[in-house]
């Protein structure tokens, strides 16, 4: 039940633009930053310039607490691209406690042992280009 | 202006191979464009419409050149796999319009390069760097919606083989079915997992392939010899992840259904056969609820029982074998779903599924991704003189 645990997974670097290099550079450092909205202060996600719920091209950027709980998950048995021959890995939607529900990797615990509503908090992966990969592990009880 | 009544599919047809290597992908096309074409008793000179979606960066046009059509309404509107019962919904409304009378829609092409081809994460989508960089593939998608469906509504993995086993059982009859053995729920759940909770006998195959449709107005269908069928209601709705607030336990049927049904003046009650997009397991489970076949939640107790088999089922569906064990050419499969949904109101199915006296029928079509982002669409069609 522990294979996984110390396993790094593929860290491939994202396609950074203006639009989203605040984001990226603060991963980097370690941080989970949310764009919200100026004018009716939504938070947005996935990080973009416009704002879905009023329109608003005037956005800003909030620090997340990096926490929040599984909302899906699979093991994934069979990889593509980067992820050929990374093994199992757990592919996951995790529903922040700001809200959004965003795509990710759920580490640092076996596969078998994720769960719906599992407790997580972020973890940063480094990808070597000034950006890391937002990634959850299971918070310490 | 609704398109009920308004035009009528005069010809269909599917390629009969599943893998094509000693063709082109516009080969494919001209083939089964000759195949309708043939099917409807018409020519590529009657042909002033023509839909396919792009794959050349110039929409229909580069195919139109190779057919050497002349046309005066084209249309490359691409929602994935249900592209081509948008397809019919929008020729159907040019024809209602006045702006076309003959509309051909071809699908042709070898299924996508296999797993692991390069591809840098996410380039050229605004939502890719923030999904593809964590391993999401068609699969593994899938089962996202797998796991938090039976996490909110108790469906089994035994469930979702069901709709497999019931596939299979149609697929034995179709000659032209890639996989033509019917298969157990044992045996489904025995297939390597993956991406848990699905197996590899959860998904649908992959193949080379094509097919193509002719859709005409009412007064070239009353010039045809062929018994036509009748385009009664269409609705499409694309889904996606909502700014933050994804959920994956429904699809877009639930709004391209109810557009579908209130065009056609039908209910669920009056479907005697339908095509369900089946992509997956979890697809048909999804979109079934979502179409008000049940309650939501649900589809995993409605396909027990033989619940899919037809002719004796609740709801006789994919009686080619569907997506899941006949063909689903190039990773479309809602040509397909068109195209036995006319057989079955012609009633041209393989005589052991053929639903008696066929009368209403439900083409559904899903694209892209269940967990992410999603094209949807919803086709009623009834007998010629419905």
């Amino acid at each position: 039940m522990t294979e996984g645990i110390d396993r790094q997974l593929p860290s491939p670097a994202p396609a950074v633009v203006p639009e989203t290099e605040p984001f990226w550079a603060a991963t980097a450092e370690g941080r989970l930053l949310l764009p919200r909205c100026a004018a009716c202060a939504t938070v947005i996600w996935y990080p973009k310039g416009i704002c879905p719920e009023c329109g608003s091209l005037d956005i800003g950027w909030v620090e997340a607490s990096g926490e929040g709980e599984v909302y899906t998950f699979t093991v994934s048995r069979r990889g593509e691209g980067a992820y050929l021959d990374a093994g199992p890995f757990v592919l996951a939607y995790v529903e922040l406690d700001e809200g959004p529900r965003v795509m990710t990797n759920i580490v640092g615990c076996s596969p078998e042992s994720v769960r719906i509503g599992l407790r997580v908090r972020a973890v940063f992966d480094d990808t070597g280009q000034g950006s890391a990969l937002v990634r959850f592990a299971p918070v310490e009880r | 202006m609704s398109i009920r009544g308004q035009a009528f599919i005069a010809g269909a047809y599917e390629h009969p191979r599943r893998k094509i290597p000693d063709r082109s992908v516009a080969q494919i096309h001209a083939e089964v464009a000759v195949g309708a074409l043939a099917d409807a008793g018409l020519s590529f000179s009657d042909v002033d419409a023509y839909f396919t979606v792009d794959q050349t960066g110039l929409g229909a046009i580069t195919l139109a050149e190779y057919l050497g059509l002349k046309v005066s309404y084209i249309d490359s509107t691409l929602t994935g796999g249900s592209s081509y019962l948008v397809h019919v919904g929008h020729a159907a409304a040019a024809i209602a319009a006045g702006k076309c009378n003959v509309a051909l829609i071809t699908l042709g092409g070898h299924v996508r390069p296999a797993p692991g081809v390069g591809r840098a994460p996410g380039v050229g989508t605004p939502h890719g760097p923030f999904e593809e960089v964590y391993g999401v593939t068609t699969v593994n998608n899938y089962a996202l919606a797998a796991r938090r469906h039976m996490y909110e509504f108790g469906t089994t993995s035994e469930q979702l083989a069901e709709v497999k086993v019931a596939a299979s059982h149609h697929a034995q009859y179709n000659p032209d079915a890639l996989l033509p053995n019917v298969v157990t729920v044992e045996e489904v759940l025995a297939s390597p997992l993956v991406a848990d909770p699905l197996h590899r006998l959860d998904s649908c195959v992959m193949t080379d392939g094509g097919g193509a449709l002719v859709v005409v107005s009412p007064a070239v269908a009353k010039t045809l010899d062929r018994t036509c069928v009748k385009v009664l209601g269409q609705g499409e709705a694309p889904k996606h992840t909502m700014n933050g607030r994804v959920d994956v336990t429904y699809t877009g049927a639930v709004w391209s259904g109810p557009m579908a049904f209130a065009e056609a003046g039908v209910t669920v009650a009056d479907v005697d056969y339908a095509s369900i997009y089946d992509s997956f397991t979890i697809t048909v489970i999804e979109t079934i609820e979502d179409l008000g076949f049940c309650e939501k939640g649900r589809g995993g107790d409605f396909v027990l029982d033989g619940g899919l088999i037809s002719p004796t089922g609740r709801l006789p569906f994919n009686t080619d074998g569907g997506g899941l064990c006949n063909n689903h050419p190039v990773n479309q499969g809602g040509m397909t779903k068109v195209i036995e949904a006319v057989r079955q109101l012609r009633g041209e199915a393989r005589p052991e599924v053929q639903v008696p006296d066929c009368e209403i029928a439900l083409a559904h079509g899903s694209g892209g991704r269940i967990s992410s982002r999603m094209g949807s669409s919803t086709l009623v069609l009834g007998r010629e003189d419905a």
